[in-house]
């Protein structure tokens, strides 16, 4: 069943509208939400939720519970390919939990919030941005470890990054989540404005496993294999030296030694190489720069070492 | 810092006077902040002319930062060109990591140990203010100076978690005196509110002893407001909005403050009233509206 939570008048012809898809069967009582479309320009989400309303409804009789689908909860900066709201500065993740009486945009994330709340897992979909590669990973605010790290285990991810509290951070869907009792998982995988269907597909089946778990689906599951868990200080930020044109042919989920080339920094107008960029440890490869043009700092690859 | 396709990238600063870090002035972080660059180069005018005359107190100094985002300024871009990311939301930044957390530190590092500090801001809302100065209340506002302003306002707000990357919210923690001056307009030029915030600044600097300055307009004695004190006035239909009523004005109760109309056949959908008698100190601007959109804040 398709119902609004949003529904708000656009200045012509026309109302924003927030929508999930609602499937329920038998008697069980557990709600797991898929949300996503938070950023306009991060689509992975989109064939996830996809893949989860075909197969659920497919095999409805395997259902013990409900499933809502929320592909969209920024409209119109998917239609429009803007990470933020559209006619807002924003980013709608730092406006959680929003307000009832505030701006349109303050009141969406409010409607949206209390939608979701009392649901037994949220999972949140993200796919990093234009600019960066992901392997698929789930991100935990190290306040919630101990609750969501088993869970996020069943998902199948080669990652689950527990990362330090930051107060700027209070304002994301997943913490106002957390923080009020509703448990949120944040996934990240992918690379903006595309879609990974491997990468979808793993986590779709990584969703029926944790629903297995969680006691809601019947139907076979494939196997997960728990990802590295990353507690602490072990995430490797490799930013660019200076600005260029950062050359790489490396891809995301692979093992890298110290010393061995990440990518090169160089300049087109000169044919210089201006930095030859080298991992400084033996580690786990999870993020890398897919937009080729850097400037000093910007993030080229991320790398994980025990 | 070097850019790949384009001239380097500068943030430069004017110093004024020696000795005792006394006040800091930034200009523009985003790129649209055109009134604000406007005002900027009016303060840099006036200090030059004021230390041509010798009227930079002994053992104080000003520094002036007119822009933090010439490069944006010049394609027309609000945020960080390359990636869209947000100086003002990376402060107190860190010089490892990406490059506008890299511009925030620069910025911040130059700005360390001023006493005062004062930024020339803009409110992600489309709209324009009544001339005021602003401040977060973290526990370190220095409303008393900041009524040295002479603006008609100074208000107070709670930070929300999203604002503790502001430099306004940073200069406080770490023991700057700050405020935000808001000068009515972001993307266009209003001279007489540049003037009237140029003459602030430069009032704020005379009355800390910084700078000997005959001023050429009066300073207002400053009401003091919390921002959630204000009456919300919000759209209840979307549609063309028409504003009768704009910031500074004074409303009666009761009174149509504006209209919205419907898009295709022009039929009035709403009147926007204030049930109190107040002064607009906040108006929405642009011709069209969003249902559930902010169009007035008033002081009642």
């Amino acid at each position: 069943m398709i119902k609004t939570i949003v529904n708000t008048e656009l200045p012509l012809a026309e109302r924003l509208l927030v929508r999930k898809n609602v499937i329920s069967h038998g008697n069980g009582k557990k709600r797991f939400c898929i949300v996503t479309g938070t950023h306009g320009d991060e689509l992975e989400g989109q064939m996830v939720c996809y893949e989860m309303a075909r197969l659920v409804q497919q095999n409805i009789d395997k259902l013990d519970g409900t499933v809502e689908i929320y592909p969209s909860l920024n409209p119109l900066g998917i239609d429009t390919i803007q990470r933020g709201i559209p006619n807002f500065d924003l980013d709608m993740n730092r406006i959680f939990p929003g307000s009832e009486h505030g701006t349109m945009a303050e009141q969406t994330a409010f409607r949206i919030c209390e939608d979701l709340k009392g649901a037994d897992m949220v999972l949140d979909i993200h796919s990093s941005n234009l600019y960066l590669r992901e392997s698929p990973q789930v991100r935990i605010n190290v306040l919630n470890e101990k609750e969501l790290v088993p869970m996020a285990e069943h998902l199948g991810v080669d990652f689950i990054w527990v990362h330090d509290a930051a107060t700027v951070l209070e304002a994301t869907l997943a913490h106002s989540l957390n923080s009020t009792g509703t448990p949120c998982l944040v996934v990240e995988m992918g690379v903006g404005q595309r879609i990974n269907h491997g990468m979808c597909n793993h986590l779709v089946e990584g969703i029926f496993n944790l629903m297995k778990e969680m006691g809601m689906w019947t139907g076979d599951v494939k196997e997960m294999q728990s990802g590295i868990v990353c507690k602490g200080d072990h995430v490797e930020f490799l930013n660019a030296e200076c600005s260029g044109v950062f050359l790489t042919e490396l891809r995301t989920g692979i093992n890298v030694t110290k010393g061995q080339s990440i990518g090169q920094i160089v300049n087109a107008l000169t044919g210089e190489i201006l930095s030859d960029v080298k991992s400084p440890v033996d580690g786990f490869l999870f993020t890398i720069r897919a937009y080729p043009i850097v400037y000093e700092g910007s993030l080229m690859a991320r790398i994980y070492h025990a | 810092m070097k850019s790949t396709y384009r001239d380097d990238f500068k943030i430069e600063g004017y110093h004024f006077g020696s000795g005792e870090k006394t006040a800091c002035i930034v200009g523009p972080m985003r790129g649209d902040e055109v009134q604000q660059q406007y005002i900027c180069s009016q303060i840099v005018r006036e200090l030059q002319a004021i230390e041509a005359k010798g009227g930079i107190a002994d053992g104080k100094s000003i520094l002036v930062i007119p822009s933090c985002n010439p490069s944006s300024m010049n394609v027309g871009r609000r945020f960080w060109a390359m990636d869209g990311t947000d100086i003002n939301r990376m402060f107190p930044g860190y010089d490892k990591g990406e490059t506008t957390q890299r511009i925030a530190a620069a910025v911040f590092k130059s700005l360390e140990g001023f006493k005062y500090g004062m930024q020339l801001a803009s409110f992600y809302v489309p709209g324009e203010f009544v001339p005021h100065i602003r401040m977060l209340r973290t526990g370190y506002e220095d409303i008393k100076s900041a009524e040295l302003f002479g603006m008609p306002y100074v208000t107070t707000r709670e930070p929300l978690p999203f604002d503790t990357t502001l430099l306004n919210y940073n200069w406080q923690i770490w023991n700057t005196s700050a405020f935000s001056v808001y000068a009515g307009q972001t993307d266009s030029i209003d001279v007489e509110d540049s003037r009237l915030a140029t003459e602030a600044v430069l009032r704020f600097l005379s009355g800390i002893g910084a700078i000997d300055y005959s001023l050429t307009i009066p300073g207002y004695e400053s009401l003091t407001l919390n921002e959630e004190n204000l009456v919300t006035l919000t759209a209840h239909h979307a549609g063309i909005y028409v504003r009768k009523r704009k910031a500074g004005d004074m409303v009666k109760a009761g009174e149509v403050l504006a209209t919205i109309l419907h898009p295709y056949d022009g039929h009035v959908l709403e009147e926007i009233r204030c049930e109190q008698d107040g002064i607009v100190f906040f108006s929405h601007h642009r011709p069209l509206v969003l249902q559930n959109a902010l169009l007035y804040k008033v002081v009642v």
